[in-house]
């Protein structure tokens, strides 16, 4: 482990890893390439938002009350004359950090419990077993809801409330991941030279565990995309004031009978477009990392 | 009969300790959250005194596990306790509440598999064809919408631009109450009295609704049929078929599917669950006066007996369910055993 890395080396082989994937996996490829584009798109969007709107999401003297599409909204505006593509683009912020950062809470608690439970066993492996698969079979939204309703509205809350759904799939995951690991020969090896159970479990048990780790993380953010337009679209998510697309779609409900379609439309569709972006990738990468993840 | 029997009973036993823990983290996340029930139902200017004595009232002084004891020995007489805000019983709005779910649920998932399975069959039976990829990209696609932007979206279309089909309610204002009293579940009381024009009504109402959850949900049934599908066709009982001459749609929809179908029917109680998800939300976009509009309206009223209440019935739905998946797939395939 002498030999320094070269960045020019490392992209070197990166980018020979990535060509021999792309023959390889042809469909799966460009679902992927998708997926990133579409993810790319809207994290360009959280950062630069005043590249792509010169309105204020919160302002509301941006146009009309209530205007179609035009020239100068080219979403349209809502009922308090506020520029929807303005709040498009900084609705983005939100759902992507919440989503984001629960996804990673989640898989930050689940993946340490799934791992000890799995290399553990006995007593520990079954109340944590048996907890994870009562919250798994639950509809994971009501439980989602109830944290909700109990945190009161806030970005760090929902994101809590978010977070609490999505543990079991981690954990039964990499607990089962782990369980099968466990009687690899080179694990045996490993406690065959004396190895400690720290190091068994960090060092090959883990890194074995992290490539499907990682698709789930991905398909996993794409569920709590819509768990957290949900939550806010039922009024338990966020504050007023806030962008969201869930928050503007349950406004434009009210005045769907008016039949004012760009209020529903476009935060539906950035949902929608965001989800299957993170869908996406998670079904590429699944097939090119793991082809046998996907398949039941 | 007797083995039928053991096994009912052992797969009760076993649904126990699930229902057990939910309560359990339900009754917890109530109580140790912040957001105490009592000062948001009298507001935060209310004095200590009143307070006190509201707390009494309730029973929220005692210690949590006396309360918790205590509400467990309630529940297990069946008892869910009184509404904090309504004089009523928390069981009176749910079995108000309850058929209205079931029914749109059953309509969701009848139409999710209407949808999910022929979508999932031809699609394994023409693998790696522009028909597949392009049902495995529907299957992807409405799997990300949001279910309430598919409400909302029909809602758009069939109701306000068309006008074919309401948009909210079970029923039209018209109809009168007593068609529908006997038990809840209006497309049964409808029928018992022969009244067609109260069915179809009610049948028109459920038509959006239904759609919008099954859209949504059939594109894991395409992945679960298509998946199953390609296992199955793999087999050498199809090769056998085949090899008989037996015509292709034959062997893919009669050999292969009827065995296809069996792993789904496992997988229906976790669907099921998230069906129940998507009703809640569901109900919100329609109006829909069921469960997950009685969770919501109470979780605005702070009614927190009402709402463990809610939540308690949801898990016994999910074991129930689960239960009854189980047995079914006993039913279906005889390999079995009890």
């Amino acid at each position: 482990m002498t030999a320094r890395f070269s960045p020019a080396a490392g992209a070197a082989s990166a980018l020979r890893w990535f060509s021999r994937a792309r023959r390889k996996y042809r469909t799966e490829w460009w679902i992927m390439i998708a997926g990133i584009l579409v993810i790319a798109l809207i994290v360009a969007m959280t950062v630069f938002p005043h590249v792509f709107t010169k309105y204020n999401p919160n302002d509301q003297d941006a146009g009309g009350q209530m205007t179609a599409p035009s020239r100068a909204h080219i979403m349209g505006t809502d009922n308090l004359s506020r520029d929807v593509w303005a709040r498009v683009v900084y609705g983005a912020q939100t759902i992507l950090g919440v989503a984001i950062a629960a996804a990673l809470l989640s898989a930050l608690i689940g993946i340490p419990l799934g791992l000890l439970s799995g290399f553990a066993g006995g007593l520990v492996d079954r109340i944590l077993s048996l907890v994870m698969d009562s919250v798994y079979s639950f509809p994971g939204l009501i439980l989602a809801i109830a944290f909700a309703a109990m945190l009161g509205p806030g970005v760090i809350n929902i994101t809590l409330a978010v977070a609490v759904v999505y543990i079991p799939t981690y954990f039964r995951l990499v607990r089962g991941q782990t369980l099968s690991i466990k009687e690899e020969v080179y694990v045996e090896a490993a406690r065959a030279i004396g190895a400690r159970r720290g190091t068994i479990l960090g060092r090959y048990v883990f890194p074995n565990v992290i490539a499907t780790v990682v698709v789930v993380l991905s398909l996993n953010i794409a569920d709590a995309i819509m768990t957290e337009a949900a939550l806010s679209y039922i009024g338990l998510g966020l504050p007023a004031g806030i962008p969201d697309w869930g928050m503007d779609l349950s406004m434009g409900k009210k005045f769907l009978p008016s039949g004012t379609w760009w209020m529903i439309t476009f935060p539906g569709l950035m949902i929608m477009l965001l989800a299957l972006g993170f869908t996406m990738l998670g079904e590429g990468l699944a097939e090119i990392l793991n082809p046998r993840l996907l398949e039941k | 009969m007797r083995h039928l029997a053991s096994y009912i009973l052992t797969r009760i036993l076993l649904a126990i300790p699930m229902v057990f823990i939910m309560l359990t983290i339900v009754f917890v996340v109530l109580r140790v959250m912040p957001g105490d029930p009592v000062n948001a139902m009298l507001g935060a200017h209310a004095p200590q005194r009143v307070i006190d004595q509201k707390k009494e009232e309730l029973g929220l002084n005692k210690p949590i596990m006396v309360q918790y004891v205590e509400y467990l020995g309630k529940l297990v007489r069946l008892d869910l306790g009184d509404s904090m805000i309504f004089k009523q019983k928390v069981s009176q709005p749910i079995i108000e509440k309850l058929p209205a779910t079931i029914e749109l649920t059953l309509f969701g998932l009848l139409v999710s598999l209407g949808i999910g399975i022929p979508l999932g069959a031809a699609a394994a039976r023409r693998r790696r064809s522009g028909g597949d990829f392009g049902i495995r990209l529907y299957a992807n696609v409405v799997y990300c919408i949001p279910v309430f932007w598919m409400g909302l979206l029909l809602q758009l279309f069939f109701g306000v631009w068309l006008g074919w089909f309401p948009v909210s309610g079970r029923t039209s204002p018209r109809m009168e109450a007593s068609v529908f009293s006997k038990t809840g579940f209006y497309i049964v009381d409808t029928l018992r009295i022969g009244n067609l024009a109260a069915f179809g009504d009610v049948m028109w109402h459920l038509v959006l609704p239904s759609i919008t959850l099954g859209v949504v949900l059939s594109g894991i049934f395409v992945r679960l049929t298509r998946a199953n599908m390609l296992d199955v066709l793999k087999s050498d009982y199809i090769l056998a078929a085949r090899a008989r001459g037996i015509p292709e749609r034959r062997v893919v929809y009669n050999h292969g599917l009827r065995n296809a179908l069996i792993p789904i029917v496992t997988m229906l109680g976790l669907q099921f669950s998230l069906l129940l998800a998507g009703a809640i939300l569901t109900e919100s976009t329609f109006s829909w006066p069921g469960m997950g509009r009685l969770l919501l309206e109470r979780i605005y009223l702070r009614d927190y007996p009402t709402i463990q209440g809610v939540i308690v019935v949801y898990t016994l739905v999910v074991s129930a369910m689960s239960l009854l998946v189980d047995l079914l797939y006993a039913a279906i395939d005889p390999r079995v055993k009890y």
